[in-house]
């Protein structure tokens, strides 16, 4: 069989974590196969990488370009498509990101590669491969078999899989040439757009008030307000509530906001998707309040009152005063 | 302008109490309330922003069973002039779907295309991208922001931390768009009873000339419940215990 692709992600002058993440499944999964794997690394001037990548991977293909300098789905998919070509792999994996999700699905109807997406685990049997994914907001788990195919693309949760460190290894780094010819009018990167600097640091709270959709609506803020001041912490909240204007995108928590880890994290409403999720679970001490027993918050929590927010917050705000 | 937007009926399961099928393939959904996906929601907004500033029309299009058409009189109501549904049961296959769209978009003129980022039920976020490399046009996928000006356009897209890129996109192309790129608006009964009048096209497999290729891309083995792994400890008794012993801890713990 032939090897496993990791497309290795990288943001200005970075590699991200879920490259290191994607390389411990990968091993494990060529192991189980018999096969090798291999980082490749599209950019320009990414020779740097190339060293620390090698100490990770049995081998490192690199394909320096400027054109390559940043992510542009255009130009990595015809430069991907064709090292598939050349080196035929198995199986390319990619982070469940937003550079995976720009990318895999238009790359699998190129190649017809049957695509599986937001996987939390991965095997192959008999051959063909098999997923684990995580539906229906968290609550249930599905197994996916795909089809029969020469090669496969999936995409990998950033959080689940533990990272790999550098190891013993000193893979092989091979340059390859780069098949493009100039960039593309269709799509261009002008620049990237840092979040704006304003107001409160929710990243330096020792105590988050964390309110979800599950508040229902805007005319409870004052009140978790309140609690916040009375405990000394800071009101933070996920995405629904910032797409709804019930407060600041500065005080998101998730994947696309901010990563948080106070001493302690008080979910409210909040159901647990791992675009929030992997953003406070470094929190000392997690406590989650939600009317649902099977949320999947509550198994990234320590401590849960499973009751409607409304029985619980009004007598802990009144206790908490007492506290002071 | 000529907008196309594709939708999608979901069943809202985060607040409801979940039960699978006896064959082990999915959940009963028949004590579910079912909606139109968020995501979706807000490029049928968009979609009617952009027909306000450009003119043209606003075509929705969903690929699902009979009930779907709830989720596009919604989608009337919103703004949108008419809508399509093609029939299937079980849209479970995201290359499927993707084909299916394709091949109704193909017969018509558009300039643009939206969809979700992903659908609230099983997340797949495969289908707009997907569409666009069927159709030969580029995409750019977690739209927060489009600016259109003389057969471009300008977006953001959302990376991770807060950080988006700007980009230039050919026209047409497909965009799958964030939530929050836009304010929803409140959609009155009036609306609704209005949008009830307005064109809605039904179609099968067939009749568009598509026969699914054999086997499916994927398909669903099993659904079962997440392991239980480490779980909170739930704190139990009447709402003033609970909060006692909730205060006990949050004492403990800022001290710590
Ligand atoms: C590209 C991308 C990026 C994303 N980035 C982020 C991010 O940075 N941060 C983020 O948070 N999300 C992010 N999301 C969205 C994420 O997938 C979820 O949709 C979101 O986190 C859900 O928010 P929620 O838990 O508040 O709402 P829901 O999932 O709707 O959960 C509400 C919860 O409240 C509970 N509830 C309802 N009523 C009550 C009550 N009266 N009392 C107690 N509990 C109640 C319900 O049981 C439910 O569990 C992203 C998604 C995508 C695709």
């Amino acid at each position: 069989m032939s090897d496993i692709f990791i497309l290795v992600e990288h943001r200005q002058g970075k590699i991200r974590d879920i490259t290191y993440e994607i390389f411990g499944l990968a091993e494990s999964l060529a192991n189980q196969q018999g096969t090798s794997f291999t980082a490749v690394l599209l950019g320009h001037d990414v020779k740097s990488f190339a060293d620390d990548l090698s100490r990770r991977a049995p081998k490192v293909l690199v394909i320096e370009d400027e054109n390559l300098e940043h992510f542009n789905s255009v130009l990595y998919q015809k430069t991907l498509s064709s090292l598939i070509s050349k080196y035929q792999p198995s199986l390319l994996l990619m982070g469940h990101s937003a550079f995976g999700m720009d990318l895999a699905p238009s790359l699998s109807v190129e190649k017809d590669f049957p695509l599986v997406t937001d996987c939390i685990g991965l095997t192959f049997e008999e051959g063909k491969l098999k997923a684990t994914r995580s539906i229906y907001g968290g609550k249930v788990n599905a197994s996916v078999s795909l089809r029969e195919s020469k090669g496969y693309i999936a995409t990998l949760r950033p959080g689940i899989f533990p990272p790999k460190m550098h190891g013993e290894i000193k893979g092989r780094i091979v340059m390859e040439a780069s098949p493009l010819e100039g960039g593309v009018d269709v799509k261009k990167f002008i620049e990237y757009i840092e979040a704006p600097i304003t107001g409160e640091d929710i990243t330096q709270a020792e105590i988050l008030v964390s309110i979800g959709q599950g508040i229902g609506g805007p005319e409870h803020i004052p009140m978790f307000e309140e609690l916040a001041i009375r405990l000394g912490g800071t009101i933070s909240c996920s995405r629904p509530v910032v797409d709804r204007n019930w407060l600041p995108k500065e005080r998101q928590v998730g994947i696309s906001g901010k990563t948080v880890k106070p001493k302690i994290y008080l979910a409210i409403g909040i159901s647990g998707a791992f675009q929030h999720v992997t953003a406070m679970q470094g929190s000392d001490t997690i406590i989650a309040i939600n009317k649902d027993p099977r949320a999947p918050i509550f198994s990234v929590a320590d401590y849960g009152i499973v009751d409607d927010f409304q029985n619980v917050i009004p007598i802990l705000k009144e206790k908490i005063s007492d506290m002071k | 302008m000529n907008i196309i937007v594709c939708v999608k009926r979901i069943p809202k399961t985060a607040e409801a109490d979940i039960f699978i099928e006896k064959d082990n393939k999915d959940i009963k959904k028949d004590n579910l309330v079912f909606a139109l996906n968020d995501w979706d929601g807000y490029a049928v907004r968009e979609a009617v922003l952009l027909k306000e500033k450009f003119e043209g029309e606003v075509i929705v299009l969903t690929v699902g069973p009979d009930e779907s058409k709830e989720v596009l009189t919604r989608c009337l109501a919103m703004g949108a002039d008419r809508a399509i549904r093609i029939e299937e049961p079980i849209p479970n296959d995201g290359r499927l779907i993707a084909e299916t769209l394709a091949k109704v978009i193909q017969t018509g003129p558009f300039d643009l295309i939206l969809t979700g980022v992903q659908a609230e039920d099983d997340g797949w976020g495969q289908v707009g991208v997907a569409l666009a490399q069927i159709l030969g046009i580029p995409h750019a996928s977690i739209v927060t922001h489009i600016h259109i000006e003389g057969g471009k356009a300008k977006v953001r897209r959302e990376l991770e931390g807060g950080l988006e890129e700007l980009l230039e996109i050919k026209l047409p192309a497909v965009l799958t768009i964030q939530t929050g790129i836009n304010e929803p608006k409140y959609v009155s009964l009036a609306a609704i009873l209005e949008a009830e009048d307005k064109e809605t096209k039904e179609m099968t497999l067939e009749e568009i000339g598509f026969s699914p290729r054999e086997p499916l891309d994927a398909t669903i083995d099993q659904v079962s419940f997440p392991p239980t792994g480490k779980r909170a400890e739930i704190l139990k008794g009447t709402p003033d215990e609970v909060v006692g012993q909730l205060t006990e801890i949050i004492k403990r713990k800022k001290g710590s």
